[in-house]
């Protein structure tokens, strides 16, 4: 493995989360806009994503906030909306055992579901440069904060992303990373199968439930299929 | 007060499982679980994304995510490129738009 120093790993790490940050960019602006509308002050629309920074939640709390939602509906539906990151932080989980616990607890703080996918592509490559890790999460932070700042303070006045083709920026970086996780036939089955069931429980089930089922599900049946097919050969 | 609870149970959902997990030697099994689960995230995140618009699903050639998804698998795997792939999906959704 070639030496990187620790500019050189948070340069590649930016650049690698380009695409998140065409993606976050957006939908930035839209939280902040729609979060002023729903009436939180600048302070406010800012400091929710400096703090919690989970971009969905972020725009139900918004919506429950204006309609004046008390704390226990909204703090647990944030719960809610986000438990599929414990998934998550689990999966990345036995590929950063050597790190500080330090680094783990600022690390974690920037896990979403895009930082996640990169996270994952580099760390199936073998160990990470921890200031890699760090690129890739301060650029994609970094974008959410600034542009909900801008979409607060500017809201209306900016051109719609949909022209720019903009709203496909993170479904399209999410199928290069799924591309690049099919490495075989079992993990084509669990893949489509996740998206399948992504899709039946989004449409039965109200909330957010289907992201968390449907990867629990689907990464049990990879279980299931990679188990019989070790035995029977 | 809202938003320090809000902040409090998101940055717990993100730090717990990584602070207690590197810690223990996980069984195999769950190891192996877990190693499907990148897979399983992209594929749940991905489906309603390309199959549902505004909650119901469109398979129509309206549906514009649907039909830019092709030229981005195709980029996907011959480029296996982060950039080349979003490059041609986000062309491809402005393409169809003009249409």
């Amino acid at each position: 493995m070639v030496q990187l120093t620790a500019r050189e790993a948070f340069g590649a790490g930016v650049r690698q989360a380009v695409p998140i940050m065409f993606g976050y960019g957006p939908i930035g602006v839209a939280y902040g806009v729609l979060a002023r509308q729903a009436g939180l002050t600048l302070a406010q629309t800012v400091a929710m994503s400096i703090f919690v920074y989970a971009g969905s939640s972020q725009f139900i709390a918004a919506g429950m906030l204006g309609a004046g939602a008390g704390f226990l509906p909204i703090v647990s539906t944030t719960l809610l909306v986000n438990l599929r990151h414990l998934l998550m932080s689990a999966a990345l989980s036995p590929h950063l055992g050597g790190l500080r616990r330090s680094f783990l607890a600022l690390f974690a703080f920037h896990i979403t579901d895009e930082t996640f996918a990169l996270h994952s592509a580099n760390l199936d490559r073998g160990p990470a440069h921890p200031w890699l890790l760090l690129g890739i999460n301060l650029a994609s932070y970094g974008t959410w904060v600034l542009s909900s700042l801008l979409g607060g303070l500017f809201g209306s006045i900016l051109p719609d992303p949909a022209r720019l083709g903009l709203d496909f920026a993170l479904p399209a970086m999410f199928i290069a990373l799924l591309v690049v996780q099919l490495k075989g036939p079992v993990h084509m089955l669990v893949g489509g199968a996740a998206g399948a069931l992504s899709v039946v429980i989004a449409l039965l089930l109200p909330g957010n439930w289907n992201v968390v089922l449907a990867s629990i599900l689907a990464a049990g049946l990879g279980l299931v299929v990679s188990t019989c097919k070790s035995r029977s050969s | 007060m809202i938003l320090a609870g809000m902040a409090l149970v998101t940055y717990l959902t993100r730090v717990l499982p990584l602070l207690t997990l590197t810690e223990m030697r996980l069984p195999p099994l769950l190891l192996r679980w877990l190693s499907f689960i990148p897979v399983a995230v992209l594929g749940a995140l991905l489906g309603p994304e390309l199959l549902l618009e505004g909650g119901k699903l469109n398979f129509s050639i309206g549906n514009h995510h649907l039909l830019a998804a092709l030229p981005s698998f195709i980029a996907a795997v011959k480029t296996r490129s982060l950039l080349w792939t979003v490059v041609a999906g986000m062309g491809a959704v402005v393409l169809l738009r003009s249409l």
